[in-house]
């Protein structure tokens, strides 16, 4: 009697620990960075090679930093959202891996969502931030501190529950 | 940089020491290559992707060996960034205590099962018999002899 159980209960095991692994997504890994201070990187700006974009700059506000790429498809899901999100919130952006016309003429396409783009042509500020796969969004809170990072293209539920519900909380 | 005065030194004072330093460099960063995830293809190492990222965290490998950090600090350096996810092999900690020990644990396991089951089965076969059953073993051979 008690082996029978006994078997019925490492069978459960073994399928409550394969539906959590199945049910997982691999891609999906988890940011070091949450709950530190941005990393200090400057960069040229993308709409000038004369201009820099400072992360330390990134404080006073809740703002969005959003990693793309013209040659990303995925970036075009959420871009509308970006767009919508962009009168509501300070976006910036990092252009990864990617050439100056190609980029600009991207933003001149389908739109600039963002108050300012950081040109990371070889990737650098990408390591930086811990960035394998465009897109990437960081909240950052007032401080500059990263709250969470949302890997692959932005949607309205991520966006509702998992930001804008951090920076309703945050809120004094 | 650093890399580049000291090819300039090998070129001023042509020895062969100079070829077995940059040598020894290479080794550290092949070796470290397949210590390192590339996280975008996730089972291959820095060493057998063709991604882009891990084309880009090659870089940042030799230029970090370049700068004269230790295998230990460039770890530590991708590690803060990308999590333990980029180290090829799992860190024994507690966290991942089940994944190292699982194995074992179960080995361990098996044999004992294994053992026990093996003793209880000689135990059978070795013990006397209850007088019912000496009885009835000697019904049956005398019926064989019939």
């Amino acid at each position: 009697m008690i082996r029978g159980w006994l078997a019925v209960a490492v069978f459960a095991g073994l399928v409550a620990m394969l539906a959590f692994g199945l049910t997982r997504d691999p891609s999906r890994v988890s940011s070091p960075l949450i709950g530190l201070p941005v990393p200090a990187f400057q960069a040229e700006r993308l709409a000038s090679a004369d201009e820099h974009f400072d992360s330390t700059a990134l404080r006073g506000e809740w703002s969005l930093l959003n990693v793309w790429a013209s040659w990303c498809t995925t970036c075009l899901e959420e871009h509308e959202l970006l767009m919508r999100l962009s009168q509501q919130l300070a976006l910036y952006g990092i252009n990864h891996r990617d050439t100056r016309d190609e980029a600009r003429n991207w933003l001149q396409v389908y739109g600039n969502p963002y108050r300012a783009s950081a040109f990371d042509e070889h990737g650098e500020v990408g390591i930086e931030l811990g960035v394998y796969k465009v897109p990437e969004t960081f909240l950052l809170d007032p401080d500059g501190v990263i709250r969470y990072k949302h890997v692959g293209a932005l949607d309205e539920e991520a966006y509702q529950e998992q930001i804008l519900a951090r920076i309703r909380e945050g809120r004094p | 940089m650093k890399r580049a005065t000291a090819w300039s030194f090998c070129l001023l004072f042509a020895g062969s020491t100079c070829l077995a330093v940059d040598e020894a460099a290479d080794e550290r960063y092949r070796n470290l290559l397949y210590e390192l995830r590339c996280l975008v293809c996730q089972n291959q190492s820095l060493a057998d992707s063709d991604a882009e990222l891990a084309g880009d965290l090659r870089r940042r490998v030799q230029d970090l060996i370049d700068q004269g950090m230790s295998d230990e600090e460039i770890i530590a350096h991708l590690q803060a960034r990308y999590g333990d996810f980029i180290l090829y092999r799992p860190p024994l900690a507690w966290r991942t205590a089940a994944l190292w020990a699982g194995p074992f644990v179960l080995l361990a396991l098996t044999a004992w099962l294994l053992l026990r089951r093996i003793r209880r089965g000689h135990a059978r076969a070795s013990g006397s018999l209850s007088d019912v059953e000496r009885k009835r073993l000697k019904d049956v051979l005398k019926r064989g002899s019939d």
